[in-house]
């Protein structure tokens, strides 16, 4: 099996290593921020960022040194940087491991992203649910406060760099980066429009850079290693870098692996996934997070790097990768997704509000096989009144994994709502809508 | 007056923000955990130290999950139910928690010590199935295992069986 040299969890797989300041020290942590208070302005750290190619971790991969040089010269402040540790696409589970296990890695980039986009004040947006994660980043800020690595006078630079941590209550859409703003703004996490974008208009109508967790994490080692060294990692041009991968499902080894963007899914479900958990073969798949449309098991030599996904019809996303095997059914599987897009879409956009109650509704009726010949079209259309009607990309990515299944596995459909037909009482059907 | 033993913490919550309605949700979390729920002299608390009308605060209440208007058992049995942990037998942790507790979905035991609620992704799914109770999580459930943090949940307020923080897989010993 291939070896591949981890960058984000290098540190934490080291015997002993607890996340402690003095264990990141002795790793060679927040050498990162001294060379860039020392050595650097602002607008070269921004350059070496672009150079690297890093693009961002939360799913919709924009340029992480793009995103920092829209925020406007000369401003006079007060500037923002919000990391977005909200995670919550099912499927996702890489930025609690790199917030509880290295969280002073996370802050180190935070710090050197502060200095770069000249932000004073920085927020920790995590999800209410990881409350002994965001005990664990409340205790790593202490301890950099205290070590002068954050706070008034970073390092002697006369810099003020101060990060809280913000616990969110439980909403997926907060993790949409305006909704996220909304919501530190104390308010219901109802996206804005955009244009004004962020780098603008964010938090409190401030310039303001929302970036995820794992990008974040990268930042120092770009840093230390140099653009050109992130660059030359993974598939360039476009997908520099390694990933924190989540692979879940039917996996005989589930969980986080960090590897070279571009190696192909089966190296991924196989090699170090250790392949299928019982005897029967790969089905389904779905490569980067809930929102991404499902693969075939003709996709696994698909490079995991985000052209190479979008070429095959569906998304590298978040880095979720769920695998399923034959025996799962894909409607009772698209019902699951869709329940939860149904409970977490915020009521902002009426076609995503009204319509993921319909497509739950339609779904259900297919898998309690009281279905109807003309269901697959009403879920089709459902879908084609929601996709690109809506204020966010909530309503693009709930319909995706829809349509792909019914691409892939139309005949699990009809097969459905064939059965459905012999049980049908005869006469008219009064319809009746349940919320 | 639940800040009033508060008043420290509530002024290191505003200090940082420059607007102060952004102290909303950690000041309802922190009513939450005195009093179990978000009860209406909490909101109308809230409202005043924020310089909001009670409507203001009741309307971002309902938008988060997480918080509850009602009191609910002093555990809160929070399964995962989204696909990823589906697969892997989350319905059956449901189910294996009715039994023993004798309560169905959304109910609380009559000794209001469990209450059970089905929810969508914890981001745990590599070791799933899984549940959150109150602060904790608990992954990779089994019949037995269950049983066991009920068991020492009733018992001794607390169970060993939680996790994090999280790594999976851990690393092989070299």
């Amino acid at each position: 099996m291939a070896q591949y040299e981890k960058i984000l969890l290098n540190n934490m797989e080291q015997p002993g290593y607890t996340g402690s300041l003095p264990d990141y020290e002795r790793a060679g942590g927040y050498q990162a921020l001294r060379t860039v208070l020392k050595d650097m302005q602002p607008d070269q750290v921004i350059e070496v960022v672009k150079k690297s190619g890093l693009r961002g971790r939360g799913g919709a991969g924009f340029p992480t040194g793009v995103k920092w040089g829209f925020i406007p010269k000369d401003h006079p402040g007060p500037i923002y940087l919000c990391c977005n540790a909200d995670e919550s696409e099912p499927g996702t589970f890489k930025d609690r491991q790199l917030m509880e296990r290295d969280p002073h890695q996370m802050l180190e980039g935070m710090a050197i992203t502060c200095f770069a986009i000249g932000a004073q004040t920085s927020y920790i947006y995590i999800r209410g649910e990881f409350r002994l994660g965001a005990k664990i980043l409340e205790r790593a800020i202490q301890e950099a406060s205290t070590a002068g690595y954050l706070g008034d006078n970073v390092l002697g630079s006369g810099l003020t760099i101060n990060i809280f941590v913000h616990q969110g209550a439980g909403a997926y859409i907060c993790g949409e980066e305006t909704a996220l703003l909304e919501s530190l703004e104390g308010k219901r996490g109802l996206p804005r429009f955009k244009p004004p974008f962020p780098a603008t208009h964010g938090l409190y109508q401030k310039p303001t850079v929302v970036n995820n967790v794992e990008t974040m994490a990268n930042i120092p080692h770009i840093i230390n290693r140099g653009g050109e060294w992130f660059a030359s990692i993974g598939s360039p041009p476009k997908s520099c870098g390694t990933r924190v991968f989540c692979l879940s499902g039917h996996v005989k080894r589930p969980g986080n692996y960090e590897v070279p963007m571009g190696i192909p899914f089966r190296e991924l479900i196989y090699d170090l996934g250790g392949g299928m958990r019982s005897d029967k073969p790969l089905k389904a798949f779905i490569p980067g997070g809930a929102s991404a449309p499902f693969l075939t098991p003709e996709h696994l030599d698909v490079k995991m790097d985000f052209e190479s996904v979008a070429l095959a019809g569906s998304m590298l996303g978040s880095g979720g990768v769920t695998v399923m095997e034959e025996g799962t059914n894909m409607v009772w599987a698209t019902l699951r997704l869709t329940e939860f897009f149904y409970h977490e879409s915020c009521g902002k956009c009426t076609p995503c509000r009204e319509g993921t109650s319909w497509l739950v509704q339609t779904l259900q009726r297919i898998w309690g096989k009281r279905g109807r010949p003309e269901d697959i079209g009403v879920l089709e259309e459902l879908c084609g009144n929601i996709a690109g009607r809506t204020v966010c990309a909530f309503g693009e990515a709930l319909v995706g994994p829809i349509l792909s299944t019914i691409k892939h596995w139309r005949h699990e459909y009809e097969a459905l709502i064939q059965e459905a037909q012999g049980t049908r009482p005869a006469g008219k059907e009064l319809l009746v809508f349940t919320h | 007056m639940i800040f009033d033993t508060l008043q420290q913490q509530v002024e290191e919550i505003l200090a940082r923000y420059p607007v102060k309605r952004s102290a909303i949700l950690p000041l309802l979390n922190m009513a939450q955990e005195q009093e179990g729920y978000v009860s209406e002299s909490a909101m109308r608390e809230i409202a005043k130290i924020l310089d909001l009308t009670p409507p203001q605060v009741f309307e971002t209440v309902t938008f988060y999950t997480m918080f509850h208007l009602k009191p609910i058992g002093k555990f809160h049995l929070q399964v995962c139910k989204s696909l990823m942990c589906a697969l892997v037998g989350s319905d059956d942790v449901v189910g294996w928690i009715q039994k023993k507790l004798g309560i169905a979905t959304g109910q609380t035991t009559p000794d209001n010590t469990f209450t059970l609620s089905v929810v969508e992704c914890l981001g745990s799914c590599g070791t799933g199935p899984m549940m959150q109770v109150n602060d904790d999580y608990y992954e990779q459930l089994s019949e037995e295992k269950v049983g066991r943090i009920l068991d020492d949940l009733k018992r001794d307020g607390i169970c060993s069986l939680k996790t994090g923080p999280f790594m999976y897989p851990q690393p092989l010993a070299k």
